[in-house]
């Protein structure tokens, strides 16, 4: 009985440091990643490299400037575009949690959410690219946008969700429009998860490449007008990446610091919102 | 005292800064149903706990003072030896949803390595769910899983369970608090049975179950023991003023 | 009202599975991934080197996650809740999963193909670096956030009571996770796995920058390849007619399989949640 006891004990022991190693040693690439992101990428990067434009190879020199320009011109275009109708249907579905359409709405979410980033890519291409006969930011716009939808809905139906219904009954009692009662009373108090969502799911899309492969298309000059290709950090990551010319490799590496940067700023602002301004009831 | 099975002595509990039990002396012996009463909040689920050993696998739990089971330190014990001789029955009924009722009964052999030829298995889970008073009703249905039962019936499989491992004492956390009356009627009936073969520590909130099925009965309040002796004296006679407001109900 | 925009969004994806369906015309039969030439010139389009790519890294991928991520969802659902050393693998594997596939794909080029070039001239194989071996090694790490989260969840779902009956007949911590918290959450941790395949299927950048660009069905696990994704990031944008049309036909199937796997992971992940907040009551 003793031995037994032992050897269970010992197994005991063994296994939790066996849980703990595994564990941990999955953090290695997350480390190594960033290392060399920083190593690589700080060497790069200097206000030069920030705000001028690519040069042709066999120039020293340039910058990601039009790249910046780009990701943040299609933040700005998939937000305008998935952030309304994200809400609303986000506010659809709190209000009506039964039902045939619902049902059909989430498990839509369920699908786009899962659906391959290249897909989303190809459809937008054939929504937006053909009829508009070239590539440009609109397109890209869009593509990011359908990725955005699946969070935004559902974070916003989720907070929507917790507001207790005694505050929408006292607005309505009160005899105020529905509509208003949404805009002025329901959505404020869910406003800390619904602007989480949001930043987490442009979090999610800023660093996303696939989709731009053939919508935004990439640009080596700068451009603002959305309805030409446009260039973006991830798209510019990867065109330097698989080039053949170590200058550009280390470029790749200065913008990847800087995406990461950003995505990674992202992630804790909206984990601050959410933290510090949730509306209490 | 050989026929002492437990003996607590100026034990305490706390969780963190927070003190639970304090200087706890009581002495339980063999083959009685001895029952720990008192308001909410007042510590006897974490005594119970304490005999155990389950009070410790919270984070912050500490103890002072000593316990024995018969003769032995409980907390000088290996933890995993000393749940093998006192059995534990929770408030909420929960056998295993993932076993069957035979490898429920069996569950504390298993969990704990222990082999053992398929008949002699057999006798045990027959013995055990005799003694629950469960044998009949399952005889035919060892091998389904438990969820099928009555709240009833399901505590007295975990009551089987507890009965597998022959411990020493059996603890009841309010084992009947979650049941309907005339499963609760059945599991008292229990008792008077099973002290013949183990000692039962039984926490309850229910003066008058306290007052049905148990011999002595120990009265805490705020985490002190009050009041400690035979139920029928205290019931009549008690002899602590708190002990008195307790029963006629005045609090808790 | 707001339903008029949901309606839309419904449509939208119904849409999108019809627009998918363009390349029906190509639909030389499901023969399509049986025939493994895949030839922009001739015409001639087998989709079967492309099947076994996915399915080969995506498979390899699991495999080699699969420790790690039980490792962490035991880590973080069972022994270590909260703490300071929670708290730190939780927030690593968050920003585990919030790296951009391309700066994974970055990585993965400069510093993980030199060393797998190293054990390939070792072994006396054609020392590329990139290929099976290569895509799948940074894909498992990529999905392992996914599987190690959901699984934590559920392991986190286990009834207390349960575990405390198995403590309280003498069981010690490995021999209560193994007996009842494993057999509690298997469905859910299976499920957590499956959602990570359907990541890992659809996962374009990374796996385009390390696989190779071969069109021909691979023969070791060295070999370069290509999945169904990498092949469209790779020819789609200069793609047009048939050429095209097959591409889109690979992204329709990639869109079912994603869907069902999506939606058979979710389903059992909402089941066993409802099942636990039942037992509460």
């Amino acid at each position: 009985m003793n031995d037994n006891l032992r050897s269970r004990l010992l197994k005991d022991i063994l296994f939790k440091g066996i849980i703990g190693f595994f564990a941990f040693i999955s953090l290695l690439p997350l480390f190594l990643i960033l290392y060399y992101i920083t190593k690589n990428g700080i060497a790069v990067i200097n206000w030069d490299f920030l705000t001028s434009l690519p040069r042709p190879i066999g120039e020293t020199g340039g910058g990601v400037f039009n790249a910046i320009i780009g990701t943040l011109m299609l933040i700005v275009l998939s937000g305008a575009l998935s952030i309304p109708c994200g809400i609303l249907a986000g506010i659809y579905l709190a209000e009506n949690s039964t039902g045939k359409l619902g049902n059909s709405i989430r498990l839509c979410v369920i699908v786009l959410q899962g659906t391959p980033s290249i897909v989303i890519g190809i459809i937008a291409y054939l929504w937006i690219v053909i009829p508009l006969k070239g590539f440009s930011a609109f397109s890209g716009g869009v593509a990011l946008a359908i990725m955005m939808l699946p969070v935004i809905i559902k974070t916003t139906e989720e907070t929507l969700k917790l507001v207790p219904y005694h505050l929408k009954e006292a607005s309505l009692a009160l005899g105020v429009p529905y509509y208003r009662t949404m805009l002025k009373v329901i959505l404020p108090s869910g406003m800390s998860g619904i602007l989480t969502g949001i930043l987490l799911s442009v979090a999610r899309i800023t660093g996303e490449t696939a989709p731009l492969l053939f919508t935004a298309f990439g640009n080596q000059f700068m451009n603002v007008n959305i309805f030409k290709p446009i260039d973006s950090l991830p798209y510019r990551i990867f065109y330097y990446a698989m080039s053949p010319y170590p200058e550009w490799h280390s470029f790749a590496w200065g913008a990847s610091f800087i995406l990461v940067v950003l995505t990674l700023s992202l992630n804790l602002v909206s984990r601050g919102i959410s933290a510090k301004w949730k509306t209490r009831f | 005292m050989e026929n002492t099975v437990l003996t607590v002595k100026d034990f305490s509990a706390s969780f963190g800064d927070h003190k639970i039990l304090h200087k706890i002396n009581l002495r339980v012996e063999k083959n009685i149903v001895a029952a720990l009463m008192g308001p909410s909040g007042c510590g006897k689920t974490t005594l119970i706990r304490c005999v155990n050993r389950m009070h410790e696998l919270i984070p912050g739990a500490t103890i002072s003072g000593k316990m024995y089971l018969l003769d032995e330190d409980i907390y000088a014990m290996q933890p995993i030896i000393l749940r093998r001789k006192i059995g534990m029955v929770f408030q909420k009924p929960n056998p295993f949803p993932t076993m069957s009722i035979y490898e429920n009964v069996v569950a504390g052999y298993k969990l704990n390595g222990i082999r053992m030829p398929r008949s002699e298995m057999d006798g045990i889970v027959e013995r055990s769910l005799r003694d629950a008073a469960l044998w009949d009703e399952v005889k035919n249905n060892l091998h389904r899983k438990g969820t099928f039962l009555s709240g009833g019936q399901q505590q007295r499989l975990c009551i089987a369970r507890a009965l597998a491992m022959n411990p020493e004492m059996i603890l009841f956390d309010e084992p009947t608090s979650a049941l309907d009356p005339k499963s609760t009627a059945q599991i008292e009936e229990l008792f008077v049975e099973l002290k013949k073969t183990v000692t039962m520590l039984l926490v309850t909130h229910n003066i008058a179950q306290a007052a049905r099925v148990s011999d002595v009965t120990a009265f805490i309040y705020l985490g002190e023991l009050i009041e400690f002796g035979p139920t029928e004296k205290m019931f009549t006679v008690p002899k602590d003023k708190r002990t008195e407001e307790y029963l006629t109900g005045k609090f808790g | 009202m707001s339903g008029g925009f949901i309606v839309v969004l419904f449509l939208g994806i119904l849409v999108t599975l019809f627009a998918n369906s363009v390349p029906s015309i190509r639909q030389s039969g499901i023969f399509f991934f049986a025939a493994k030439t895949w030839d922009t010139a001739s015409g001639t389009f087998g989709a079967l080197p492309f099947l076994a790519g996915t399915l080969i890294t995506s498979f390899l991928a699991l495999l080699i996650s699969i420790p790690f991520s039980i490792a962490i969802s035991l880590f973080l659902g069972e022994y270590y809740r909260e703490g300071p050393i929670s708290a730190f693998l939780r927030s690593s594997v968050e920003i585990l999963a919030g790296i951009p596939s391309v700066i994974y794909g970055l990585w993965g080029l400069f510093l993980l193909m030199p060393v797998i070039r190293f054990v390939e001239t070792k072994i006396g194989v054609a020392p590329q670096g990139v290929g099976i071996l290569t895509s799948s090694l940074i894909l498992a790490v990529m999905i392992i956030p996914f599987s190690a989260s959901i699984g934590r969840e559920v392991i986190t779902l286990v009834p207390g009571d349960l575990k405390e009956a198995a403590y309280s007949l003498g069981a010690t911590r490995f021999e209560v996770v193994k007996n009842i918290v494993v057999p509690y959450a298997r469905s859910g941790i299976i499920a957590g796995i499956l959602l990570a395949l359907g990541r890992a299927i659809g996962e374009t950048m990374a796996v385009t920058m390390l696989i190779g660009n071969s069109n021909f069905l691979p023969t070791s696990i060295f070999s370069p390849a290509n999945t169904m994704a990498s092949v469209i990031a790779n020819e789609f944008a200069e793609a047009t007619g048939i050429t095209a049309a097959s591409l889109i036909y690979l992204a329709l199937v990639l869109f079912f399989v994603t869907m069902i796997v999506n939606i058979v992971g979710t389903y059992v992940i909402q089941k066993l949640s409802i099942e636990a907040s039942r037992e509460v009551t």
